[in-house]
């Protein structure tokens, strides 16, 4: 076991992936000699060389393209976006190419990229640097899209993406990037992608939730928890497959229901949620199912912490629905 | 233009009968050096402001401000600017109040966007002035649509816009030149060649030894500038100006220049590269290159230094007191301008946070990482 942060267990999984398997390549840019703008590719470029770490040209679409290409040809790549802001440029290529090669060569091609981009706010970066744009990938089929919230799942779900076959869009929560350390096994490990995670069992409300707002929601769980009341906290992990057994399980048990994130919520993924439990499971609820999110406005810079789900607002949401 | 041509009073210690170079008068080379100063004055003070935990961030452009006030002093009130974040000096050349700048980077109440932006990334249609992006390379194409529409206007406009030598590889750029070429867009295109995209070379970022050559496979002139001397930078983007009015099209100048400083306040330059390269490229800074000229002319001298340093001190000092001392924007602004009239779900969104949350003390714990 090593204390370490969810940034240095992706530099970690990185590593100890690069050293496995020759065919994985980083690319992006600053994540040579600079080792990442947050450091998450530190050590790559001295350790596996400027051949399998890159520091590419300024163009996200010409960074996931050649990926793609990469990838085609025999590569593992793992292209680095350094925001999820910047994301963008290179949609086309995510959306038209790399999520449907398989499926428009029936197999013939695949492009099992790894897009690793840290995402959210809680950072001061204003408009540019605190998007959570995960909901665009999660309406593109083809893509997988995994969102760790610790540093355990980090190193694991990361390890799972690169040895996938497909496509992986692979958010870090950048708020918590060095936020806490956590107990993390020296040896060999992956965390599938798929499962969800029952992080704190409870019998009267569910919340989902991932990436950084796990800890907001453990906040409001808390502090509920003071009123007697035992909240159940899903970390679903990878939001793409999703795990819906996990979800219905949980509402079925506490008949409550409130997603967690922090992009507007207007069509944001907690939508997804919300319609899937209202499919599979609306005669178990007691209470209407409350979106708990980021607001229908570019994201602000001053007043984020206005804009952001926070604790306060969690739990306002865990009393409406309990007192329904 | 300048906010301080108004101290360009004729030096009595100046050659009279001396021509001085590219038709300019004592007072525009004046205002030229000033401009300059307040330029690195500005920058200097902000990154202090940001390294003492007063601002959330901050991005220089140390050792670009010949490439700034050249190509800026060349332009009418007219003329539009799209740039990219490290020009403060052209937005205070253009007239951007240095109040209105520095409630930006405080974020304030009396910030014209109310904090919606983040530092150094200002704003202002009065001054033509783009506001401005963090992602690179999008305005280029942009300052393309803005030059086509003055030219089907029949107005007589140019539009000069800024990016990087990374701002070259990214898409918008080409198809930014390759539109200007096609519609023979009245458009300048300000290449300042820094020599980094944070930390990667420009050798890292194109196999292109002279950037200005990449203006030939579009059809388009292309000019390498010393981007250290602001006369050439001035003289070049006159001629630029000139081909533009001309129905000549658009230029690419390539200022070569280097940034003497961090990408940001998030950077860590000597991760990269060494003291000696950077201390080699000081050894040609614009400012002193102007300076010296400015002497032989007879125009320069300590005192006068001294005095526009200290006027320019004061008034930055004034700035940051007055920015400083306001509170921050109330939080029914955070919903305002998103659309031209309010959609009621986020008017309903406005009044549950109002509702529920105006008892809570919310802070900002956050804090900017790059």
């Amino acid at each position: 076991m090593a204390e370490m942060t969810l940034l240095q267990a992706i530099n970690t999984a990185l590593h100890e992936e690069m050293a496995r398997d020759e065919d994985v390549v980083v690319l992006g840019e600053d994540v040579g000699v600079n080792g990442g703008v947050f450091r998450a590719t530190e050590g790559l470029y001295q350790k596996f060389g400027a051949e399998r770490v890159m520091d590419t040209p300024l163009s996200e679409s010409g960074i996931i393209g050649s990926a793609i290409g990469m990838a085609v040809y025999g590569l593992k790549p793992v292209p680095e976006i350094q925001f999820a802001d910047f994301i963008y440029p290179a949609f086309d290529q995510i959306v038209s190419e790399l999520a449907k090669m398989r499926y428009r060569s029936g197999g013939d091609f695949t492009s099992p990229v790894v897009v690793r981009t840290p995402y959210g706010g809680g950072i001061r970066g204003g408009h540019y640097h605190s998007q959570s744009p995960e909901a665009y990938f999660c309406h593109t089929p083809g893509l997988q899209v995994v969102i760790p919230s610790n540093p355990y799942d980090a190193k694991g779900l990361l390890k799972s993406a690169i040895r996938g076959e497909d496509p992986v869009i692979f958010m870090e929560p950048k708020k918590i990037y060095r936020a806490f350390k956590q107990d993390v096994p020296q040896e060999d490990y992956v965390i599938p992608i798929g499962p969800a995670n029952v992080v704190r069992s409870g019998t009267d409300v569910s919340v989902f939730c991932y990436g950084s707002m796990v800890q907001v929601a453990e906040k409001a769980a808390n502090k509920a928890s003071e009123d007697g009341y035992q909240v159940e906290i899903v970390d679903l992990r990878t939001l793409y497959p999703l795990d819906i057994q996990t979800i219905l399980n949980s509402v079925k048990k506490t008949g409550r229901a409130i997603v967690v994130y922090e992009a507007p919520k207007t069509c944001g993924y907690g939508a997804e949620i919300a319609a899937t439990i209202a499919e599979n499971a609306i005669e178990y609820l007691e209470a209407p199912i409350i979106r708990v999110a980021g607001l229908d406005t570019p994201f602000p810079y001053t007043l984020e912490y206005v804009y952001m789900p926070h604790p306060a607002r969690v739990y306002r949401a865990i009393q409406d629905v309990l007192n329904f | 233009m300048s906010i301080t041509q108004d101290q360009g009073k004729m030096s009595t210690t100046a050659k009279q009968h001396q021509k001085l170079p590219e038709g300019l008068t004592e007072s525009q080379l004046k205002a030229i050096y000033e401009a300059m100063l307040l330029t690195r004055e500005y920058d200097d003070r902000c990154l202090k402001l940001q390294r003492q935990g007063r601002i959330g961030f901050y991005a220089g452009s140390f050792g670009e401000e010949a490439c700034q006030i050249g190509t800026a002093f060349a332009l009418r009130e007219q003329d539009w600017i799209f740039p990219s974040y490290r020009q403060p000096g052209v937005a205070l050349l253009r007239g951007v109040p240095l109040q209105s700048m520095m409630n930006n980077l405080f974020g304030n109440s009396a910030d014209v966007v109310e904090g919606k932006q983040m530092p150094v990334h200002y704003t202002s249609r009065e001054h033509h002035f783009l506001s401005i992006s963090s992602v690179i390379g999008t305005q280029v194409i942009q300052a393309v649509g803005c030059a086509m529409a003055a030219k089907i206007k029949k107005d007589e406009a140019v539009v000069l816009t800024y990016f990087g030598d990374g701002g070259t590889s990214s898409n918008d750029f080409h198809s930014g030149m390759n539109f200007a070429a096609t519609f023979k867009a009245p458009c300048i295109f300000a290449l300042v060649n820094n020599q980094y995209a944070i930390s990667v070379p420009v050798s890292k970022q194109t196999s292109v030894e002279c950037l200005a050559d990449k203006a030939k496979a579009y059809g388009m002139t292309g000019i390498q500038v010393d981007g250290n001397d602001v006369l050439a930078v001035y003289r070049a983007t006159k001629e630029a100006m000139q081909r533009a009015k001309v129905g000549e099209g658009p230029t690419l100048l390539e200022l070569k220049t280097y940034r003497a400083g961090p990408h940001s306040s998030s950077d860590d330059p000597t991760r990269y590269r060494s003291k000696e390269e950077t201390e080699k490229w000081l050894k040609r800074d614009p400012i002193l290159l102007f300076q010296k000229e400015l002497e032989s002319l007879g125009i320069w001298t300590e005192a006068y230094e001294a005095d526009v340093k200290a006027s320019i001190q004061n008034k930055i000092s004034e700035a940051i007191k007055v920015a400083e001392s306001l509170p921050q924007p109330p939080w029914e602004s955070l919903f305002e301008g998103v659309y031209s009239n309010d959609p009621q779900a986020l008017m309903a969104q406005k009044e549950d946070i109002l509702t529920h949350e105006s008892g809570l003390e919310l802070t900002n714990e956050g804090e900017f990482p790059l």
